[in-house]
């Protein structure tokens, strides 16, 4: 694997988020207890109760269908946009119950931001894909967005890449660039939890392997919580792996526990190619 | 049939005959005469429109000059050596670019609504829907009686009444180019609707979802993101609209066209002569026919003419968006 080109001069520190002060053994940053989910009558979710910790991958695998995309989006409650849907149960995200009446999900979505399967750059230029979010969320500083734009997408390792022509269009990106480039701009808020939903799964060996550094590196600032197909993949990236099936958490575990001893006989036919 | 069986995989009994031609086995017959029907179809429409234009330009020549499209019609509205149309291309002009004002705005605003927030099963939907189908369906001199009655009778008359009760004469509750733009912004509605409709529901659904999970509200992500990108879809709309609205006259009949008028429209609440409905005094009210006829037709020319560049104008303004997008997006 090709390392990364991390920026020598880290820009100004991040605010640590509330409840990341150094002490004991924080809380996980995402808890939920008895999270049920129905779309009508189909239960998509059933029961589930999980943790994640800080500053970890963790990888959601399983079957077609399992819930595993549904889960992730409960975390930013991209839900709410699907008619029909009913939750049960509880999501605590640093401690607050993001499904309360008083939460705003503008504010929730700024703080967990998402990467989607197929890269969906805004038709507007490179810059502007990125200016666009900080823009709504209040910054409006010309040297400042600039300033942003570059340290994002240097994160996103694209960079060096795009430098030169950044108010040419998003579009005209590979494949790769362009689903970077969406990293870049969901990093750009300074989420504190950056949801994956297959981000590599139409992305050839290269790019994906550029995707997976990009992860490992981000993990240093973000949470990362990914839903992932390619089993080497999860081995590859994830600290944390909980494996789904048909709406059921069937197991989580540490990522080497998943892939060499897991406690479950479906997590183990899966995990080896058995089903799925 | 031999040919047909022979190209669908034997059962493993025979085996397949490689050296068989490619050659094919007969005639077509079928798809021979269906091609040429299409292509008689089409040349027929070819041949009627250029037989419509063709006489149209031809005899439109002899009366077009440019003193014809520059001068007024002060004296001698029938006579060709005096007739004049500038006062109808300024008022024709004037009057769609007023309903394509009014009509933009509502019907984006309508179509927004129903794509983005209505759902799309509620009864309400459906019956708005409903609407707005059958209002394309409505003859436009229903849209002339109804701007008479509505517009101009109803919120006209009830402006002159309650805002403006002192004038000898009424102000807004008679014809005015303002009622008669209206008017076709009413008739022309379901084609914007429509058009943005399509244009809207095309916008892929992922670009949504990354503006709203990057915490952009919903009233923002149709704002900067969906509406921008429906622009070209919006801006066609606009153009079938004022194709559709130059060249109608039924529908100012009574709520704003003028006979004739000495001046020019001054005010919304003037009336105005118009192209269209100049070709049909032309035609019915001349004293002479014979020495109007080039008149006639010249004014008809110039009616093409002027439709022609309304459109040209709003396609060089949607070529010049999509260029943008695209410079921006390639």
């Amino acid at each position: 694997m090709e390392t990364t080109h991390r920026p020598i001069v880290v820009p100004a520190a991040r605010a640590p988020a509330p409840g990341n002060e150094p002490g004991p053994p924080a809380e996980p940053l995402i808890k939920t207890e008895a999270l049920a989910l129905h779309y009508g009558q189909t239960q998509a979710l059933k029961n589930i109760s999980m943790e994640i910790r800080e500053r970890m991958v963790t990888a959601f695998i399983g079957p077609s269908g399992c819930g595993k995309s549904t889960l992730l989006r409960c975390f930013n409650r991209m839900n709410d946009l699907i008619h029909n849907v009913r939750t049960t149960g509880q999501i605590r995200i640093a401690g607050q119950d993001i499904n309360h009446a008083d939460v705003d999900v503008i504010e929730l979505r700024k703080r967990v931001g998402m990467v989607f399967q197929r890269s969906n750059p805004f038709p507007k230029s490179i810059y502007e894909n990125i200016a666009y979010a900080l823009r709504l969320h209040g910054t409006r500083a010309r040297s400042r967005l600039a300033d942003i734009v570059e340290r994002s997408l240097r994160q996103a390792a694209l960079w060096e890449e795009v430098k030169d022509r950044l108010h040419t269009s998003a579009l005209s990106l590979s494949g790769g660039q362009q689903q970077r480039l969406c990293i870049a701009r969901a990093i750009a808020i300074q989420p504190e939890i950056l949801l994956m939903d297959e981000p590599a799964s139409a992305l050839d060996p290269i790019a994906t392997a550029r995707i997976e550094d990009l992860i490992l590196d981000l993990k240093k600032e973000f949470t990362i919580v990914i839903v992932t197909h390619n089993m080497q993949q999860a081995a590859r990236i994830s600290d944390h792996t909980a494996f789904f099936y048909l709406g059921d958490l069937i197991e989580m575990n540490a990522t080497s526990t998943i892939f060499t001893n897991p406690s479950m006989k479906q997590t183990e036919d899966y995990v080896t190619g058995r089903f799925g | 049939m031999p040919t047909a069986s022979s190209s669908v995989p034997s059962q493993g009994s025979d085996r397949k005959d490689l050296s068989r031609p490619f050659r094919k086995s007969s005639l077509d017959v079928a798809s021979f005469v269906f091609g040429g029907l299409t292509g008689l179809a089409t040349l027929l429409i070819l041949a009627i429109l250029a037989i419509i234009l063709g006489n149209i330009i031809w005899h439109g020549w002899a009366g077009f000059s440019w003193r014809f499209v520059t001068s007024g019609t002060s004296q001698g509205m029938f006579d060709v050596d005096q007739a004049g149309v500038l006062p109808m291309i300024l008022g024709t002009t004037a009057r769609v670019m007023l309903m394509t004002l009014f009509v933009l705005p509502i019907g984006v605003i309508t179509a927004v609504y129903l794509t983005e927030y209505a759902s799309s099963t509620s009864l309400f939907t459906r019956i708005i829907r409903g609407a707005v189908n059958n209002l394309a369906g409505v003859p436009s001199i229903v849209f002339g009686l109804f701007g008479l009655g509505f517009f101009i009778n109803f919120i006209g008359g009830g402006i002159d009444e309650f805002l403006l009760p002192n004038r000898p004469e009424p102000v807004w509750g008679k014809p005015a180019i303002f009622w008669a733009s209206l008017t076709l912004a009413v008739m022309t509605l379901p084609v914007v609707i429509v058009a943005t409709e399509e244009s809207l529901k095309a916008i892929l659904p992922g670009l949504r979802e990354a503006s709203l999970a990057l915490g952009a509200t919903k009233l923002e992500t149709i704002v900067m993101i969906v509406i921008p990108q429906a622009m070209p879809g919006i801006l066609t709309g606009g153009i079938l609209a004022v194709s559709r609205a130059a060249g109608e006259v039924a529908p100012i009949l009574f709520t704003g066209a003028a006979y004739y008028m000495a001046s020019l429209p001054r005010a919304l609440t003037d009336q105005f002569m118009d192209l269209g409905y100049h070709v049909f005094i032309l035609s019915t009210q001349s004293p002479d026919i014979e020495r109007t006829r080039p008149i006639l037709y010249a004014t008809v020319l110039v009616l093409l003419l002027l439709t022609l560049a309304l459109n040209f104008v709003a396609i060089l303004i949607r070529a010049r968006m999509r260029r943008k997008m695209r410079v921006a997006a390639h």
